[in-house]
This record gives C-alpha cells, sequence and structure tokens, in this order.
C-alpha cells in the first residue's frame, strides 16, 4: 500500500553515522519500545496536544491551531528544546506530517553528496508502507536510483513487514538490546522474539548491514552475556558486521540518569570476547 | 625610515632568540629591501595602501624575484641543467638527487620554492624497474630530506588525478611521518580518479590534515593540463607563475563608502579595484623591468619557465564583512553565510570585481591573456576583524551543506584559488567514505578546492597551510625550526583560529615581515 505522507520527527542531511558513507537521515516519529537507554525519547510518543509545553516556550513559537492541535510557528522557533524537557508523555510538538514528494524533492537537492539514505526514527517499520513508498520512490527515479537504502530498526517488525520492505531495500541495522529474553523486557518493555526472528531473516536475504549491541553497565555488559550473544550471532553469520556502542547518557531521562556509563577498558575487553568467538567485523564506538 | 630606525630594526633581528640563523638572515634581507624607495603609485594608490585598503602583503619595496615560480621539473629531468652542472638523471636515486640540488635554486617571495614537482608525473619515468619496498624507503628518505631542508608549510606538490603506486606510497609515508612539509593537493577528475585513491587521501587528512583536494576539470578549463595548487590554495601555470599578490580589503572599501548598496557596486568598488590593480602593474613592472628577473634567473635562461606562462593574482578578502555593512546599510538583517539576500549580494561583489579584472590590462600577464588571475586570499597572521578571502566567518559557519550551498557559487570567478576550510567530526574517522561523498559531491556544486580537517589530529591548520599544535605551544619559549610556525604563533592569537577547533609551523607567505 502506498502512504502519501509519513509522521517525522526530523532529518539530517549529513550524517556519516548512520551506514556507509555519508547518508541523509529521516527521523520518524513514535517508537513501540520504551528503552530504559533511549538517546531521543521525544521521538517515542505521538503528541497528544496536551498543551503543557506551549507556556514554556520563551519564543511563544507554539500555539493551538484552529482543530486545537498543538503547533510551532518555524519562523519563531528556535530548537531551544525546552519543549522536549516539559512534554509529560516523552513527544514533541515539532514533529509533523511530511508529504512523501517534499521528502524526496530535500533527498535530491543533496543527492550528488551521498552514499544513500537512511530511515532511523523511532521506529521507522511502525511506517512501514510510508517507508517502502520512500524506498520505492528512490529505486524509481533515473537520478537517485543509485543512492542506497537503509533501515535502522530496533527489530521488532514481522516478517510480513520486511516482506515489504526488502525489495526496495539495500540495509538495515538491527539493535539488540539483550539476548536473554527477561533482560530484553526489562530494558525495552518488550519481548526479543521478534528481534531474533528479524535478525536471522535478514541474514538470510543478506541485508543484514550490521547487529548494533548497546553496552548498558550492570544490564546486559557482562563477559558471559557478551559470549553467549556474539556465539549467537555467529551462528548465524559468521561474517557477520557488528556495531559495540558503550551506554552514554546524553540525551536519556532523568528516571534513568543513575545509569554509569560504560568505562573504555571494559569496552575493549567485551570486544576481545566477541572476536573471540570468530567474528571479524567489529566497530567499537 | 631613519638610518637610526632601520639599524634598531637590524639589531633587533639580529639579536632575536626566537629566530634561527636563516630566519634572521630572511628578515635582514627583508629590512634592506623595505629601506628601497617603493614603486612609483599615484598619490591616491599610495593612499589606499598606506591605510591598508590595498596591501601588498609585505612582499617588500623592491620586487627581485616573483612571488610564486612554478619550474618546469619535467623538462628539467629530461634536459638536464647547465647552470646546475647536472646531467639529466637516468634512475630514481639520481632523480631524486636532482630535485634536491635544484630546490635550493629555486627562488619565491618566502626564499624557498612554493612548488616542488607533481611527484607522481616528474618520478614516473624513473620508478618501472624500482621494486615497492626500494620505492617506499627512498621516497621517504627524500620525505623527510624535505621537511628538514626546507621548513616552510608553504612548500607545496601535487598529486593525481590518475591514480599511481608513487602517490599510494606518498600518502603511506606521509600518514608515517606526520610532517608538516611538504603541502599537498590532489587533484580529482570524477571521470578519472578512483574513490579508492581520495579515500587514501582522506585517511591521511584524518592522520596530517593534507592532502587538500583541487577541482581538477575546472583547473584544466581555466588554466590548461599543466597547472599546479602551490603555496596554499594558489592555483597557476606550470612553467610560469605569478608576478606579485595584491589584495583588495573589501571590508574596508565598505566601511568608506558612503550611499546604497548600487552606487557601491557600480562607483566605489570599481575605484578600489583599480587602485589594487595599480599596485599590482607598478610591482610588475619593477620586477620585469627595473630588477630584470627574467633576464638573469637561470630557470628563464634554460627555459624551466617562461614569462609568456606568467600573471598576476589579485587578491580580495573581508567579503563577508563588507556583505554585513552594505547589508546593516541598508536596514538589512540577513548575514553572509545564512541569508540568501545577503548571499546573492556576495555573488553580485565578486562577480562584479572578476568582470573589472578580467577587462583591466596587465603587462606582462600573457599566462592569462593579459589580465591577472582573481583570487580569495585567505589572510595573513596580521589580519585582525576581517575574514580570510570569501570564507564564512570563524564560527559563524552553517551545517555543512549550507555551507558549500553559499560558498561554492564564488569558487568559479577564482582561477587562481579559493579556500574553504571545513571542519568535520571525528566519527569519519570510523566511516571516511562518507568524506568521499562529499568532496565528489562539493565538485559537483562547483568548488574549486576543497580542504577539510579534523579537531584530533595534531596540527592546525590557519589559513591554509598547517602547523604542529605542538609547535605553537612551544613557539614562545623556544622558537620554530618552520618559518611559518612563527607566522602561525601570531595567527593563532589575532584570529581566534584554534576556535575553530582546529589546527601549527614558520610560514614566511603569511607571515611575511621581520617580528617587530
Amino acid at each position: 500500500m502506498k502512504a502519501a505522507q509519513g509522521h517525522l520527527n526530523d532529518v539530517i542531511r549529513f550524517s556519516a553515522v548512520d551506514g556507509p558513507g555519508n547518508r541523509f537521515v529521516v527521523f520518524l516519529q513514535g517508537c513501540n519500545y520504551n528503552c530504559i537507554a533511549c538517546h531521543n525519547p521525544y521521538t517515542i510518543n505521538e503528541c497528544d496536544s496536551c498543551g503543557q509545553c506551549v507556556e514554556p516556550c520563551p519564543e511563544m513559537a507554539l500555539f493551538y491551531d484552529g482543530h486545537n492541535q498543538v503547533t510551532v510557528d518555524d519562523d519563531l522557533c528556535t530548537n531551544c528544546d525546552i519543549c522536549i524537557q516539559v512534554c509529560p508523555t516523552d513527544s514533541t510538538p515539532l514533529s509533523k506530517m511530511v508529504r512523501l514528494e517534499n521528502l524526496v524533492r530535500q533527498i535530491d537537492e543533496v543527492s550528488p553528496f551521498l552514499s544513500g539514505i537512511t530511515v532511523s526514527g523511532g521506529e521507522p517499520t511502525l511506517q512501514a508502507d510510508f517507508v517502502a513508498s520512500l524506498f520505492c520512490s528512490i529505486k524509481c527515479s533515473d537520478k537517485l536510483s543509485r543512492l542506497t537504502t537503509f533501515v535502522d530498526s530496533n527489530g521488532s517488525a514481522s516478517r510480513e513487514v520486511w516482506d515489504r520492505l526488502l525489495p526496495v531495500m539495500d540495509g538495515a541495522m538491527i539493535d539488540l538490546k539483550a539476548l536473554d529474553p527477561d533482560t530484553h523486557v526489562a530494558m525495552t518493555g518488550e519481548h526479543n522474539g521478534p528481534v531474533l526472528d528479524t535478525i536471522r531473516y535478514l541474514a538470510e536475504w543478506q541485508r543484514l548491514y550490521e547487529v548494533r549491541l548497546l553496552m548498558v553497565p550492570g544490564r546486559n555488559d557482562s563477559p558471559a552475556v557478551v559470549e553467549r550473544t556474539a556465539r549467537w550471532l555467529y551462528d548465524v553469520d559468521p561474517s557477520m558486521r557488528i556495531k559495540l556502542i558503550g551506554f552514554r547518557r546524553h540525551g536519556v531521562r532523568p528516571q534513568f540518569a543513575d545509569i554509569p556509563e560504560v568505562d573504555p577498558a571494559h569496552l575493549e575487553e567485551l570486544a576481545k570476547i566477541v572476536r573471540s568467538v570468530g567474528i571479524k567485523d567489529l566497530v567499537l564506538v | 625610515m631613519s638610518m637610526e630606525e632601520f639599524r634598531a630594526r637590524a639589531r633587533e633581528i639580529v639579536n632575536d632568540a626566537t629566530l634561527t640563523f636563516h630566519q634572521r638572515r630572511h628578515y635582514l634581507a627583508w629590512l634592506a629591501e623595505n629601506a628601497l624607495e617603493y614603486p612609483e603609485l599615484s598619490k591616491e594608490a599610495a593612499e589606499a595602501l598606506n591605510k591598508q585598503i590595498i596591501c601588498d602583503l609585505f612582499e617588500g619595496s623592491a620586487p627581485y624575484r616573483a612571488r610564486y615560480i612554478l619550474p618546469d621539473y619535467a623538462r628539467a629531468l629530461h634536459n638536464g641543467s647547465t647552470h646546475l652542472e647536472l646531467d639529466p638523471p637516468t634512475d630514481l636515486d639520481e632523480a631524486l638527487s636532482f630535485l634536491l640540488i635544484m630546490y635550493t635554486q629555486v627562488p619565491s617571495i618566502t626564499g624557498y620554492p612554493v612548488y616542488l614537482g607533481d611527484f607522481d608525473k616528474i618520478l614516473a619515468p624513473y620508478v618501472d624497474k624500482v621494486d615497492d619496498e626500494t620505492l617506499y624507503r627512498n621516497l621517504r628518505l627524500f620525505w623527510i630530506a624535505l621537511d628538514r631542508i626546507l621548513p616552510d608549510a608553504f612548500v607545496h606538490t601535487n598529486l593525481g588525478p590518475h591514480d599511481s603506486r608513487i602517490s599510494r606510497t606518498i600518502f603511506r609515508i606521509e600518514r608515517e611521518l606526520l610532517q608538516v612539509v611538504p603541502n599537498i593537493s590532489l587533484k580529482v577528475d570524477p571521470e578519472v580518479t578512483p574513490d579508492d585513491l581520495i579515500l587514501d587521501a582522506v585517511l591521511t587528512v584524518i592522520a596530517t590534515g593534507k592532502p587538500h583536494f583541487v577541482n581538477h576539470p575546472l583547473m584544466v578549463r581555466d588554466l590548461g593540463e599543466e597547472y599546479a595548487a602551490v603555496s596554499c590554495y594558489n592555483s597557476l601555470k606550470i612553467g610560469g607563475g605569478s608576478h606579485t599578490l595584491n589584495r583588495l580589503n573589501l571590508k574596508e572599501v565598505a566601511l568608506l563608502h558612503q550611499g546604497d548598496i548600487d552606487s557601491f557596486i557600480e562607483e566605489t568598488l570599481p575605484h578600489y579595484v583599480e587602485l589594487n590593480a595599480e599596485l599590482i602593474e607598478a610591482r610588475i613592472r619593477y620586477l620585469v623591468e627595473e630588477a630584470k628577473f627574467f633576464e638573469h634567473d637561470f630557470l628563464a635562461a634554460e627555459g624551466l619557465i617562461q614569462l609568456d606562462r606568467f600573471s598576476a593574482m589579485y587578491g580580495i578578502y573581508g567579503l563577508a564583512e563588507a556583505v554585513d555593512i552594505l547589508m546593516e546599510g541598508a536596514d538589512k538583517q540577513g548575514r553572509y553565510g545564512h541569508d540568501d539576500e545577503a548571499n546573492e549580494l556576495s555573488y553580485e561583489i565578486t562577480r562584479k570585481v572578476a568582470d573589472l579584472v578580467a577587462s583591466r590590462p596587465m603587462p606582462y600577464c600573457a599566462g592569462n591573456n593579459g589580465r591577472a588571475f582573481l583570487h580569495s586570499q585567505s589572510g595573513i597572521d596580521s589580519d585582525l576583524e576581517v575574514t580570510a578571502g570569501t570564507r564564512i566567518p570563524i564560527g559563524e559557519e552553517p551545517e555543512m551543506f549550507a555551507h558549500i550551498k553559499a560558498v561554492a557559487p564564488h569558487h568559479d570567478l577564482f582561477q587562481a584559488g579559493v579556500s574553504d576550510i571545513f571542519h568535520v567530526e571525528d566519527t569519519v574517522r570510523r566511516n571516511p567514505s562518507a568524506m568521499v561523498d562529499i568532496i565528489r559531491g562539493a565538485f559537483v556544486e562547483g568548488m574549486r578546492d576543497f580542504t577539510f580537517n579534523l579537531a584530533t589530529n595534531g596540527f592546525i591548520r590557519i589559513t591554509g597551510y598547517l602547523v604542529r599544535k605542538c609547535d605553537v605551544e612551544q613557539f614562545d619559549e623556544m622558537g620554530a625550526r618552520h618559518g611559518s610556525t612563527t607566522f602561525a604563533a601570531g595567527s593563532v592569537k589575532n584570529s581566534h583560529v584554534t576556535d575553530r577547533n582546529v589546527k601549527r609551523v614558520l610560514s614566511r607567505e603569511s607571515s611575511p615581515r621581520a617580528p617587530q
């Protein structure tokens, strides 16, 4: 099904950290997980127009429109992010619906500088129709078809969703928060069965660009757990690319601010363990 | 200058413990030259020079060598040199030895050669029978010799656009040695230069801040196949060069202007453009007609430079401030680099200057059909509160795409080079191919020169040349082996270049005057 518009949080025109080469990144609004380590919690929920951000906005850029929706005046907004800080529902009044052709036009403008585009979020597969439509537009354009199309996902989507994306998707970056089901529930609020299935399925289709392991101290970073995880991934695909990321507090919600950051020496130790099971393509962040 | 003052300043140089013997001798020569009368100028031009509205970059009062000289090293290697009593080399060892000898005899404004040749081309005839390990060892020793014999960051070589074993070996050596000298430009032709060579160059930038990237097809359009980027960002003809570089301070012109934007473009600007042209003409005539450089130098006598491949460089700087001053004068808010109307005004100004320079005959400039080359001048250490060339002020740059979009339209006009430095985040270390994408995009967008740098290597890029951070930090106490470090120490203090979170070496082109 074609979707003419998507719920957009924001875009970044040049990114060196969202897949191979320089990429245009589309951040979609809305996520089905509620991760303790989330760095951009304001992308989790839809804005319910409760209005609690209207008064605190120092630029008076927020107001109720004729349909009782909180709306932003782009000319006044200075992106000070106070609305995001006061939001009681992990959302933002700044996200908006974007028309497909508008987004494609923005990509077209910077395309000579790009290896490709990455759709991130939020959880982009929640808007799979829009993502598929966007990728289709790229792949059907003479000028843009050389761009690679990537998805940055929590891996919770079903095979049916991936089947819709596979014909137009070049690669996916999947987060695996925890191999152990209970730990996964504790860290995300959801079971990891679908994630493990996604990793196996995308690997089979050779569309798994990398698996990201975010190391959160005291939660999923014990040597034994990391070794078991690396071994599981190696069994899925020995040539798998793994990105080992140390948890950083930046952007994390106040109630999780007591989680310590990862000691770089510890991260190096964990990297050795991952390599010891046979993984060759390992990136440390 | 009175004799008394002359003696006092000579004494200061002689006794300056932060200068090496060679640096003291260089500044003593500069002092002596400046005791001579200046080439004759009209009263108005002399006054504008005095007030630094037009500026000769302290080249000296009596030009006796061309500012930038690009000897045809390929020809020298092929023919040998009578003056130097050297036969044509027959192998790599002889070629490298020949070049080292010749460099000591190539003049320029800095006293060091600003151009060493395109090594991938001039050494190509000598490497076929040399194995990789021997090539690496010989080039590595040669590279160390260059840095120690020619300690000035404006000493420059070019590589590309074709891939070669020589270029690959040089990039490897650069990443190992982390030297300031030589500066490097990689010529990039989108049709010819492989991604993998650009990637190798990007990895070298990440380690050393070098090379710069130049848009080869655009350079060939303006200068022909036989060109090179020298010193920093100065693109000129091989076998030729530039007699002089004088620059117009657009900020000062805008400050002096009274009236609306139209009268600035149609009256005030052309008036000062002509005063700088008069300065250039007077200096060229002195060099060619009085000092008779081209009649006595062996490079000319042996056909390694030819007067008809020379021109002069017409520089401008302070565009950012000029635009902002004119916008304010018209009660408009927009600033250069951030506002479409301000950017349009900046293009109108550079187009006007380009038209005026292209219609102003200049003597002994057959290298550009009897006209000066336009150049966006990237500053010297004494520049205060004025932005280099056509750059967006340091610290005010918008995000990279908007930055490139804003400055790229200027690049088409500046045949003799234009510099915009892009500071990039450390994340590209893990994804260097992102920079390959951006360089290719920048050339599609029409940029002529592209330079980027990271905050986290051991170098500071000043106006285009490099200095080592550790050298700047030590300079006040210990002096510097490289000429460009002295210059950079002044530049870092004066223009907050470290605010750009970038990079240190004595660079005589940029710190042309004797320390005071």
